[in-house]
């Protein structure tokens, strides 16, 4: 089996973390150094956009030109947001972080608060990663001890505190918007920029907000150059390594890091141990659950944001969820909008109406009690959904409709059989 | 009636933001911790301290998952009942948990320990299907190692 070079999960222990001494053996915070001692904020912006880093937490917005957007003259104090939410179903690659190797995401953190001289630091976490949460706690302790974090890092004219936040809990508090809400102590709705919030965020100041994955990657951009960032992808399009969560029906599910841009087959055939035996590939989902479903027609396609943007999918958090010719999509379907149902934020129409409207449906289709004209009506339904506040409702459609694009002919079975094909 | 040492420590952390709401989750989870659950006491309580109103930590309260407004179990069970969870087997262990805890789906035990909650991912879809007990993770599950994690926890009460 070819090795890929593992960037972000080096040196992964099966049962602990790797200390802060482990790290800095194996040039943790030289990168950090480096920045404070002989880059200019510009100049390490400049890395970033030239490594075509784009966000890992499922929207793939320029990490560079995020930072680049905080104006030279935006009021103090600043926000650095770590985003450690993490409630995309499937993906669970934050976390495998988090335990793999916590000072890279916070090095990755202190450097790019170092570029819009943000004073205030925060890492949102999800409740079901306590664990993640008292890890983060105690080693940016620690990195504080270091002289990593506080007051004149490293003896430099630049000052940053992490601190940890809890959530207490929703999907929709992955969403940039709803976060912000979150961690001033409001309800969490998603709120529609402009104004955006690298110029008004968290209490109306600066504050730039990134995915776990996404700090990690800097520390390595800034040590090893852009050219070499862009070289690690086995492709022209993408940039650096990926961490693939993968689940469903395989035999090794778990987090690999892969070139981003891999072609889907060699993840899943060689990496998660192909799937079960009498299992054939029907579908995946590429990028967790707000994305749609990929039919096998796709089984080599190559796995970075472009690809899949070309063939009307995304690739989002890179959570591939593995689906064989045993299972109902359309029962699929029904579990991933009963998850959005819930889970919205009750804040605009489409999503609060829509949603349980739409699992109605599937749920008397699943049960035999399907009608021709519902297609139709499902298939405006997930149109609507493209009208709401925030972009967490288009992607609770991107399943139904891509079921309704790629399967039509099984949900017409449900209507035609009077009954699920798939059930006894 | 908060103890004063809690009362102590959670003013002490208050005092040290300059925005004490953006604490609200974490005293929410403080106040739960000791009372069992957000009781209406506490959700007085956790407005006089982040000087906010009742109202206010209420919107709050209702809208998020780990937060409980009403009285539940010393273990809280979270059952992921999303896509991977229930491709591998979340019904069975759903039904598995009724049936040894007696109770239905939002029910608490009658011995007071166990209330079963279903819950969205959780992150642990390679250990599907996977639970959470008090935020902790308990994933591969299987009727026996349901059995032996139920019966650590009775022991421990």
């Amino acid at each position: 089996m070819e090795t890929y070079p593992q960037i972000l999960l080096e040196n992964r222990k099966p049962d602990r973390i790797i200390t802060l001494k482990e790290y800095e053996q194996n040039s943790g915070y030289v990168a950090l150094k480096e920045t404070l001692k002989q880059h200019s904020e510009s100049d390490i912006i400049q890395m970033i956009e030239d490594a075509n880093l784009l966000g890992r937490g499922g929207a793939a917005f320029p990490t560079g030109f995020k930072l680049k957007t905080v104006a030279a003259d935006a009021p103090f104090p600043r926000y650095l947001v770590c985003n450690a939410d993490e409630m995309e179903p499937g993906t669970f690659k934050d976390r495998v972080l988090i335990h793999t190797n916590p000072h890279m995401m916070i090095e990755g953190m202190i450097i790019a608060g170092y570029t819009i001289k943000a004073e205030k630091g925060i890492i949102f976490i999800r409740p079901e990663y306590e664990s993640g949460a008292k890890i983060l706690e105690r080693e940016v302790r620690r990195a504080q001890e270091a002289g990593y974090l506080g007051k004149n890092i490293l003896g430099s004219d630049y000052s940053l505190e992490i601190v940890v936040h809890r959530s207490g809990g929703r999907y929709i508090c992955g969403e940039v918007t709803a976060q912000l809400n979150a961690m001033m102590g409001k309800r969490p709705n998603p709120m529609q920029p402009p104004p955006y919030p690298t110029e008004k965020g968290v209490w109306g100041l600066p504050t730039v907000l990134s995915n776990v994955e996404t700090f990690a990657c800097i520390p390595h951009i800034v040590r090893q150059g852009p050219d070499w960032f862009k070289g690690l992808a086995s492709t022209d399009t993408g940039a650096g390594t990926k961490l693939f969560c993968i689940s469903g029906r395989v035999n090794r599910p778990g987090v690999y890091e892969l070139p981003m841009g891999i072609r889907l087959n060699e993840i899943i055939e060689k990496y998660a141990g192909g799937m079960p035996a009498g299992s054939e590939f029907k579908a995946c989902l590429p990028g967790g659950a707000s994305t749609g479903f990929l039919p096998k027609a796709h089984y080599d396609i190559e796995m970075d944001f472009e690809s899949l943007k070309k063939v009307g999918n995304r690739l989002g958090t890179g959570a591939i969820m593995v689906f064989d010719q045993n299972t109902c999509l359309v029962d699929a379907t029904l579990n991933l909008t009963e998850f959005f149902a819930r889970e919205s934020c009750g804040w605009c129409t489409p999503c609060r109406e829509g949603l349980p409207y739409v699992c109605d449906l599937l749920l008397r289709l699943e049960n035999g009690d399907g009608e021709e004209d519902m297609i139709p009506i499902l298939e405006d339904m997930g149109k609507h959904l493209w009208s709401a506040y925030c972009a967490f409702a288009p992607g609770a459609a991107a399943p139904l409709q891509s079921l309704l694009i790629h399967f039509r002919e099984e949900v017409e079975e449900h209507i035609g059989q009077k009954k699920c094909p798939f059930k006894q | 009636m908060l103890p004063d040492k809690l009362k102590k420590t959670l003013e002490k952390q208050i005092a040290h933001t300059d925005h004490p709401r953006e604490l609200v989750v974490d005293a929410m989870l403080a106040l739960q911790d000791h009372y069992g659950y957000l009781s209406d006491a506490a959700v007085e309580e956790a407005a006089s301290l982040l000087g906010m109103s009742a109202l206010e930590v209420e919107e709050l309260a209702t809208f998020y998952t780990f937060i409980y407004r009403e009285p539940v179990g010393k273990y809280v069970i979270h059952v992921c009942d999303s896509l991977i969870c229930w491709m591998d087997g979340y019904e069975s262990v759903k039904n598995y948990l009724c049936e040894k805890l007696n109770i239905e789906v939002g029910g608490t035990s009658t011995d007071g320990l166990f209330t079963l909650l279903p819950v969205c991912c959780i992150g642990y879809c390679d250990q599907a299907p996977a639970m959470l007990i008090n935020r902790k993770v308990y994933g591969d599950l299987t009727p026996e190692k349901i059995d032996q994690i139920l019966e650590k926890f009775r022991s421990e009460a």
